[in-house]
């Protein structure tokens, strides 16, 4: 494993920290993802702030989703995926062999890009994951309070016993939300979450996330440049290296990233030339 | 301002693509026919030929040298006991196995061999498990010629079948929902008891029942396991001697005088009636998961 943390990249750190006021929750050291002999992910160091959205852009294979499975080890269901460095939850880090994936995700939820409710009753849908993660509080409150930060609520408080399936896409996905927070987590990540959504929802989505990062930092993965600007608080921007593996090129504020990138790969995609 | 419209004619050979349509049409709708018509053409044999047959004393008499007094009492009892617990082995062994493989097993050579053979065992002719049932339950375990072995021997026949339906029922349930359960921090096992296992239900209760219509019909096997045809007595117990219907009704059919082929025909329309009532089970079982997971 050969550690290279560049001087750009531990500005870079220091500058989100020093812009942002925020205490890093989760981070990134040297991280490298292997697909059986390929080199997915490289040289990736990153610090996620708490109570701010990070956003993770670049172009298509370049190791945006991997990284984020790498946060709540959804990685480890990939049987020929293997990840070196660490990945820090606070200071633990949960490829140590003393941690257990389960009790990761359980800290740390998902919503995915393809909105995947339980074959259940939209109340079902929610309550499950707090029920098998021991909650033993009130459970309508639970649902009802969860449904209503994932503003879903008014859509269907009168129908909490039909299927999840019901529901329209964007109703799919708050539902999704809204069953991650009944968790709990720490933090939520989101991959590509509105990629299947129409722009109605999809804003919608954007306005909940907003919201939502009152309470939780959020890491999202992003084809649409736009909505990391719309959404996002910090930036990372991910390429290619010359040997297809997916880097971390630069990070940084979401406005600075947009308007001033450092780096000229960061630049020729926001700008269009490449990507 | 009106666009010049191209004329509405099929462009080349259409006239020729839809008479090939229509022929296709035509063969495909032949093909369902051979088999409804040969089932009806059997089904209006037997009963015209057994229904007489299918009274009262039918279902109470015992085996008798004398077609008139004989029955399919004996039989009727056996099959039922030796389905029974054919399902009871069957379901929760085919399923686990298959939960396994497809949920739990990693994805290896060694499971791909298991898997190979599996199917390969499906394939097996059923004489071969009849054998392996003689070995193994009713000489090494000495289990005797008892209701138990048959069960057994029965139950490695049509657990591949089993297994392989289930598996498919398991394969098709998205893994968009075990990644969404394990992401809530679910173990695997909550994952599939709570998502997986629901949503492949229908698709295993199929399969099960199928692999035991096909078990019913059994007759080899049993023979070697040491069922018979007559027998004055009803089983009482695991360790009972039986008789199923498919061997009463062989030995019926064997018989010189006319009327034990009619009684056959009434044999057969009472194997009929229970393969149908499972069917229908399985069918309402199957409604009930759909409509629970729909809501």
């Amino acid at each position: 494993m050969t550690a290279t943390p560049t001087a750009r990249r531990a500005t870079d750190t220091e500058t989100v920290r020093s812009l942002n006021g925020s205490e890093t929750i989760m981070s990134v050291e040297d991280l490298k993802v292997y697909y059986g002999n390929f080199l997915a992910v490289t040289d990736t160091s990153m610090n996620v702030p708490e109570k701010r959205i990070t956003s993770l852009i670049g172009p298509s294979g370049c190791g945006k989703s991997t990284v984020l499975k790498t946060f709540n080890r959804m990685n480890d269901l990939v049987a020929v995926a293997r990840v070196e460095g660490r990945v820090n939850y606070y200071d633990k880090n949960i490829y140590d062999p003393d941690v257990d994936p389960v009790a990761v995700r359980a800290r740390i939820g998902m919503v995915f890009q393809r909105p995947n409710p339980f074959p259940k009753s939209i109340y079902d849908n929610v309550a499950w994951g707090a029920k098998i993660n021991g909650y033993k509080g009130n459970m309508d409150e639970l649902v009802e309070r969860s449904l209503i930060q994932a503003a879903l609520w008014d859509e269907v408080k009168d129908k909490l016993k039909e299927s999840g399936l019901s529901l329209s896409g964007g109703q799919q996905q708050r539902l999704c939300i809204a069953r991650t927070i009944a968790t709990q987590p720490d933090v939520i990540l989101m991959d590509e979450p509105c990629s299947a959504l129409d722009p109605i929802s999809t804003l919608r989505i954007e306005d909940l996330m907003r919201e939502l990062v009152e309470d939780y930092p959020i890491i999202i993965v992003t084809h649409n440049m736009q909505q990391a600007a719309r959404v996002s608080d910090i930036t990372a921007f991910m390429t290619l290296t010359e040997g297809r593996s997916g880097t971390l090129a630069e990070m940084g504020p979401t406005d600075e990233i947009f308007t001033s990138p450092r780096d000229p790969r960061t630049e020729d995609y926001i700008t269009g030339k490449v990507g | 301002m009106a666009v010049q419209a191209s004329p509405l004619k099929g462009s080349g050979n259409l006239q020729r693509r839809k008479a090939v349509g229509t022929i296709a049409r035509g063969a495909f709708f032949l093909a369902t026919m051979f088999g409804l018509v040969i089932l009806a053409i059997l089904l209006i044999d037997i009963i015209s030929d057994g229904y007489t047959w299918v009274d009262r004393d039918f279902f109470t008499a015992l085996p008798s040298r004398f077609p008139e007094r004989a029955g399919i009492k004996v039989a009727l009892m056996g099959t039922l006991w030796v389905m029974g617990l054919t399902a009871l082995i069957t379901f929760p062994v085919g399923v686990g196995a298959s939960i396994y493989l497809q949920e739990f097993a990693p994805r290896n050579r060694i499971t791909a061999i298991i898997e190979t053979n599996i199917a390969n065992l499906a394939g097996v002719p059923s004489i071969v498990y009849g054998l392996l049932g003689l070995g193994v339950f009713v000489e090494i375990m000495r289990m005797g010629r008892s209701v138990i072995a048959g069960s057994l021997t029965l139950s490695l026949l049509v657990l591949p079948i089993v297994i392989i339906a289930s598996q498919e029922a398991l394969k098709a349930v998205p893994d968009s929902i075990r990644q969404g359960g394990l992401a809530l921090g679910a173990t695997r096992l909550q994952v599939v008891r709570s998502h997986v296992l629901p949503s492949a239900m229908p698709g295993i209760l199929t399969g099960t029942i199928l692999a035991l219509s096909r078990a019913i019909g059994e007759t080899a096997p049993l023979i070697v396991v040491g069922a018979v045809a007559f027998l004055t007595f009803t089983p009482e117990g695991l360790d009972s001697q039986f008789s199923v219907m498919p061997i009463m009704i062989y030995n019926w059919t064997a018989r010189p005088q006319e009327d034990f082929h009619s009684l056959a025909a009434g044999g057969i329309i009472v194997l009929l009636a229970v393969l149908l009532a499972m069917n229908m089970t399985a069918i309402l079982l199957r409604n009930h998961f759909q409509n629970k997971q729909i809501q």
